[in-house]
């Protein structure tokens, strides 16, 4: 559906060159809602810009339904702009429109006869959930509201891609939340490819299936969000993952391990239905070893549950291998935790 | 002590010229110079239809004609004048000096009106895949409406000032009697007249154009 292939942008000005974007691969299949995470400057603006090109690769490719959109004409250009949707962090609204108008806009730029617009209008209006709103003026909108015009203008000319760029980051939480379901459906029902960039992972969380984190220009890690989320590898995407799931123990219980004998810490991993069952009791049952739960969580993504363990095994060497395995055995995976306390006694 | 040598006909006169030469010259200064502002914004480096040589030749154009004192252009201009209107004095003599004056005027003005307009809302028509055509006429100027009525009212106080230079060839026009009959004549009542009459027409037309451009804005 989208394709980045080996896309670079830079950036000259008053002779200084800035590399916004250096050497992305990427892609998105039809029906993704394809996340885009990074602090700001990484480029994540730049790259969604690309998509529409409303801004030019300076090397690589963007193929969009198979095709290069740097072999395109103008006009062909344009007309392949009217399949791609985009909304903006500020909405970008016309102030002198009214919602009606702002809506109409895209069909207006398509030369649709008036009653045509106004039927497609209302069915949009309808959609966004401010049908009552079609005579106010954008300034009259709550900022949520203002989203709402934005993505039924975004969809009046049938694209089937929506690009979002920071679309809830001028958002409350719960305007956020709102704004999310809708996204939601509209890939639900509609069937649109959805592409979004976020600072927030939260944002990930909610809706997205993929994900890519960027830094400095690059794409560091990208994924079905489970597995980014499961198993971050990057130092960045474990500080965007920890901010939404919680997998670390609290420093007091990290001050207070003492190190026993022979104990070791292990992170568990618990995905879908290995989350539900009861696999830590019946290790316990058929391994004597000592377990001390030290943390545990469980977070919800893509409908799936994952679980975080951190538990500390005491006891004869060749048991806690033993029930290791049967871990493993069971769908958990398992790591070694190194713990700062504990190579900070050993000293 | 209130005499005067003037009457109240030569008042009219005087009032209705005054209107006429602002009147044509704004028209036909405005038909010149929005279109010269959207040129110089469509054309300017990063613009919809960005032009360098166009941008490059205009600019510097505007700037020359922008700094010379009206009442130099005035008569620098003469066998111009003659040529359009074939006579150099009179009221339509004055109107092509005044027209060469406030139609660079205008276009400076149109051109910070329009950037002013929300770069993100051309970004949002550029999406669409608007025509450079379209994200004048569809975006770009209905953002910027209340601000050009603004500029226009800016542009319309700054002819009437230069109307009163217009008496230098015989343009007539409120300002020309207060410097014929007032100040060389020592005539207190018109000096103080023509004064008043123009606050009146300042300050109306500067009414006019704040409440017309409120009305747009609807804060």
């Amino acid at each position: 559906m989208i394709e980045l292939k080996n896309a670079s942008k830079t950036f000259t000005r008053k002779g200084i060159t800035i590399e916004a974007l250096k050497g992305i691969n990427l892609k998105v299949e039809k029906g993704d809602i394809f996340g885009v995470i990074g602090y700001s400057g990484a480029g994540k603006s730049t790259l969604i810009r690309l998509v529409n090109y409303l801004e030019r690769p300076t090397e690589g490719q963007v193929l969009v339904n198979g095709r290069d959109l740097g072999t395109y004409n103008d006009k062909e250009l344009r007309l392949a702009k009217k399949n791609i949707g985009m909304i903006f962090q500020h909405f970008n609204l016309l102030e002198s429109k009214k919602v009606f108008d702002n809506v109409a806009i895209p069909l207006v730029l398509l030369k649709k006869s008036k009653s045509e617009i106004r039927q497609r209008v209302q069915e949009l209006l309808e959609f966004v959930g401010l049908s009552d709103k079609a005579g106010s003026y954008p300034s009259e909108l709550s900022g949520g509201q203002k989203q709402r015009v934005g993505i039924a203008r975004a969809l009046a000319s049938n694209p089937s891609i929506l690009l979002c760029d920071e679309a809830t980051s001028a958002l409350d939480p719960q305007t956020t939340q709102s704004i999310l379901q809708l996204l939601k459906r509209i890939n639900a029902e509609y069937n649109i490819t959805v592409m979004i960039i976020t600072h927030e992972m939260s944002v990930i969380q909610e809706i997205c299936n993929k994900v890519a984190v960027m830094e400095e220009g690059r794409i560091i890690e990208q994924g079905s969000v489970l597995e980014v989320f499961g198993h971050p590898q990057h130092e960045t995407t474990k500080n965007f993952v920890k901010t939404v799931v919680q997998n670390s123990m609290t420093p007091s219980v990290e001050k207070s391990l003492k190190a026993e004998n022979g104990s070791l810490l292990y992170k568990l991993n618990f995905v879908g239905k290995s989350a539900s069952e009861p696999i830590l009791y019946e290790m316990i049952r058929s391994f004597d070893i000592k377990v001390n739960i030290l943390f545990a969580n469980m977070t919800e993504i893509q409908e799936t549950t994952l679980g975080t363990a951190i538990i500390q095994l005491s006891g004869d060497r060749k048991l806690v291998e033993d029930a290791l395995a049967f871990l493993t055995r069971h769908g958990v995976s398992v790591e070694e935790v190194e713990s700062y306390v504990f190579d900070h006694n050993n000293e | 002590m209130f005499s005067t040598t003037i009457t109240n006909e030569q008042f009219l006169k005087a009032i209705i010229e005054t209107i006429q030469m602002v009147g044509v010259s704004l028209f036909v200064g405005s038909l010149l110079g929005i279109p010269l502002g959207i040129l110089l914004v469509i054309t300017r480096p990063g613009g919809v239809l960005e032009n360098k040589a166009l941008y490059a030749i205009l600019n510097p154009i505007i700037n020359i004609v922008r700094s010379l004192p009206f009442i130099i252009l005035l008569v620098a201009i003469i066998p111009f004048t003659r040529l359009i209107v074939h006579t150099s004095i009179g009221t339509s003599a004055a109107i092509v000096p005044l027209i060469i004056y406030i139609a660079p005027y205008i276009a400076r003005l149109v051109e910070t009106s329009l950037l002013e307009v929300n770069p993100g809302i051309l970004e949002a028509a550029e999406a669409m895949g608007a025509t450079p055509l379209q994200v004048i006429w569809y975006f770009l100027l209905p953002e910027a409406v209340s601000s050009l009525i603004l500029s226009l009212t800016t542009a319309t106080i700054g002819l009437i000032g230069a109307t009163a230079m217009a008496g230098t060839v015989g343009g007539g026009g409120v300002g020309d009697l207060a410097i014929v009959y007032g100040y060389q004549r020592f005539d207190t009542v018109v000096v103080v007249t023509t004064v008043i009459i123009l606050v009146i027409l300042v300050q109306g037309i500067q009414s006019l154009g704040n409440t017309l451009a409120r009305k747009i804005r609807r804060y």
